[in-house]
């Protein structure tokens, strides 16, 4: 700071040296509660086990080692890859994956939609669409699986206009964790496509229309290109928390339907859970989130250039 | 004279408003054509319709004797300089100039020619790997017009493409304007609520005014031949005068003046003797040296330079100004003097209210 011009007394400087203790309780809270506990994972998924539920402080990379390797039923044959856990990862990615897609299919055009409503109802709109989220998720959940189930309002008013003559058996299903997750998340998709959208400017697609592009091409060519930051951001916020959902898997899913959410839940459940291995699994889902993430800052960077 | 666009009594109407009441309007191929008028006054509407934006309620518009009035923007051989420009953000200059060819079809090595020839007849080229952010707006200007010009559209349409710039680059835009329109032979179509612009670069002007046009004609006439009391004050200054049509014969009338000194004028079409008002533009006023016109109180004089502004009134209060060239012969009223003028001749036009 030597060499920087004298600027001392302006109101920039008066700032910057206020700006350290100004910072200090979000340093404080973002340290206490998530930089703490995600170091106590760490350490928690890297010691013994105790029969009873917690853990014995003693160094071990049993859970690792359950994660990735089996070595048979009794535990003495040579090492080879368990795939039961990297199963339940891949279908929990697959899943997450899905609902994405599935959120970004119907989120755009309700961001789309929105956003080109007059600015008076625009408010109104994205209230409405926060709505539902003011009650509990696992309420939302329950009602959902009431609302899915065999005897439920869904099945019986379908048989009643006799649509169906049996109930659909959603509940239990791929199906109904979808709608579970898809139900979930929505908003996380619609409202930042929808802040993307309120600030494009829509003298670009007349530009692209009257530069001979058709409106499917004024779409691919520049409308999305245009808002993809708000698409990404869309993606990132409903896919991460699809990928360690518990809620949705656990209610409507059945026992095919597993998911890591359940997984690392079920490890901290009572005396027979297992505290080393949900934190390492809990440790491992990390690992992949911020690979994804970095990834994707790494895109857009290169792009930005 | 062959036509480019012919405009057929086009009414656009949103809701109760009626933003076009019917506009006929004959532009010719090869022509600089300015819609000029005061903001609300419906040419933006109008340049929309032509450029495919904006559905007409009731007409059509020929392109060239085709009817394109159905016709989505994407099918009418017409482009566009949007007021703000409106450059693709993700692309580069190279490919917002190339896009419109890309969208035809055209192959990528003409498409590279036709962007590089571009964006030289602009003066960008050694600009094209930039982004449009990077570019100072008189570039990001020039960048809208390489845009629209290189599909090579039979015509350009303008939509107040200099009202963003500040004034010298927006002079010198109007002289680089007239001259790209007459090197590429195509039909412009300009929008302004400038009249010194409409006037500078225009081979004809339209006056618009409430969705309605109030007169079609080249800059000169249309300054020195205003129709009526809109236009005769819309463009440029002027003063409006009461005076008495005395008699009407061969498209000639006599009228008289403020102050009883009497004047022969060109009538208008359907003009019946009785009260009128007559346009007299302030530079075609001077001192009088003998016999004068009218008879005014100087109120304040005006030193502008190259010009001096002499504010005066009528005996009856109406308003006068006179510029007068500043020369080293002036001798100058002083403030409170009675002065007579004289009207220089032809220079009092008749205006239909």
């Amino acid at each position: 700071m030597a060499a920087a011009p004298d600027t001392s007394g302006s109101v920039a400087t008066g700032w910057r040296s206020l700006a350290v203790p100004l910072m200090l309780p979000t340093w404080l809270v973002i340290g206490l509660f998530l930089l703490v506990p995600v170091a106590l994972m760490g350490v928690y998924s890297v010691l013994t086990k105790d029969f009873r539920g917690g853990v014995v402080w003693e160094f071990s990379l049993a859970a690792y080692d359950q994660f990735f390797v089996t070595r048979g039923l009794f535990g003495d044959e040579p090492p080879q890859i368990e795939w039961t856990y990297i199963a339940i990862f891949w279908r929990s990615i697959w899943q997450a994956a899905l609902a994405t897609l599935l959120c970004l299919l119907i989120g755009f055009p309700t961001a789309w939609f929105i956003a080109t409503r007059s600015p008076r109802h625009r408010a109104l709109w994205v209230f409405l669409i926060t709505v539902p989220y003011w009650v509990n998720l696992l309420i939302r959940t329950v009602s959902l699986r009431f609302l899915l189930r065999d005897q439920g309002p869904l099945n019986e008013g379908l048989m009643a206009i006799g649509v169906i003559d049996a109930p659909l058996r959603i509940i239990n299903t791929d199906v109904a964790v979808q709608l579970g997750l898809f139900y979930s998340y929505l908003p996380f998709m619609v409202l930042p496509i929808y802040a993307a959208v309120e600030r494009y400017n829509f003298a670009l697609s007349e530009a692209a229309r009257d530069l001979y592009a058709g409106p499917w091409t004024t779409l691919r060519e520049i409308v999305l290109p245009v808002v993809k930051p708000g698409i990404v951001a869309g993606c990132i916020l409903v896919f991460v928390p699809s990928l360690g959902a518990f809620l949705a898997p656990d209610l409507l899913g059945g026992a095919k339907t597993y998911m890591i959410g359940s997984l690392i839940d079920e490890q901290f459940r009572g005396s027979m859970g297992n505290w080393p291995f949900g934190a390492a699994v809990a440790m491992i889902l990390l690992t992949l989130v911020l690979l994804v993430l970095l990834w994707q800052a790494r895109a857009a960077g290169r792009e930005r250039r | 004279m062959r036509q480019a666009i012919g405009i057929d009594r086009v009414v656009k109407r949103y809701g109760a408003f009626e933003a076009l009441k019917g506009v006929s309007l004959s532009i010719a191929d090869n022509e600089f054509f300015t819609l000029l008028g005061p903001s609300g006054c419906g040419k933006t509407t109008l340049l929309r319709t032509i450029a495919g934006f904006e559905d007409v309620t009731a007409g059509a518009i020929a392109l060239y004797g085709e009817n394109i009035a159905a016709l989505p923007p994407e099918k009418r051989p017409v482009n566009t300089v949007f007021q703000q420009y409106a450059l693709f953000p993700h692309m580069t200059v190279r490919d917002n100039v190339a896009f419109g060819l890309r969208m035809q079809g055209v192959a990528l090595t003409e498409r590279r020619a036709r962007a590089a020839e571009m964006l030289e007849l602009v003066h960008l080229s050694d600009f094209a790997e930039r982004l449009p952010t990077q570019l100072s707006g008189g570039q990001q200007q020039r960048v809208a017009l390489a845009r629209a010009l290189a599909p090579r559209p039979r015509v350009l349409l303008l939509d107040e493409p200099l009202s963003a710039l500040d004034l010298k680059l927006r002079q010198a835009m109007r002289v680089e304007l007239k001259q790209l329109q007459e090197t590429t032979g195509i039909t412009f179509v300009f929008v302004t609520h400038d009249q010194e612009e409409a006037l500078a670069m225009s081979d004809r002007i339209a006056v618009m005014s409430n969705g309605e046009v109030q007169q079609v004609g080249d800059p000169r006439t249309i300054y020195e031949a205003p129709v009526n009391r809109f236009v005769a004050d819309f463009i440029g200054e002027t003063n409006v005068l009461p005076v008495m049509v005395d008699a009407v014969a061969d498209g000639r009338a006599r009228i008289t003046l403020p102050g009883g000194h009497v004047l022969t004028t060109d009538a208008l079409e359907g003009l019946a003797p009785g009260a009128h008002h007559v346009s007299i533009r302030p530079e075609r006023l001077s001192l009088a040296t003998a016999d004068a016109d009218l008879t005014v109180r100087v109120e304040r004089v005006i030193y502008l330079g190259t010009d001096l502004q002499l504010l005066a009134r009528l005996a009856d209060g109406t308003p006068i100004v006179t510029r007068l060239q500043n020369s080293s012969r002036n001798e100058l009223p002083p403030a409170g003097a009675d002065v007579g003028l004289t009207v220089e001749a032809g220079a009092a036009r008749l205006l239909l209210d």
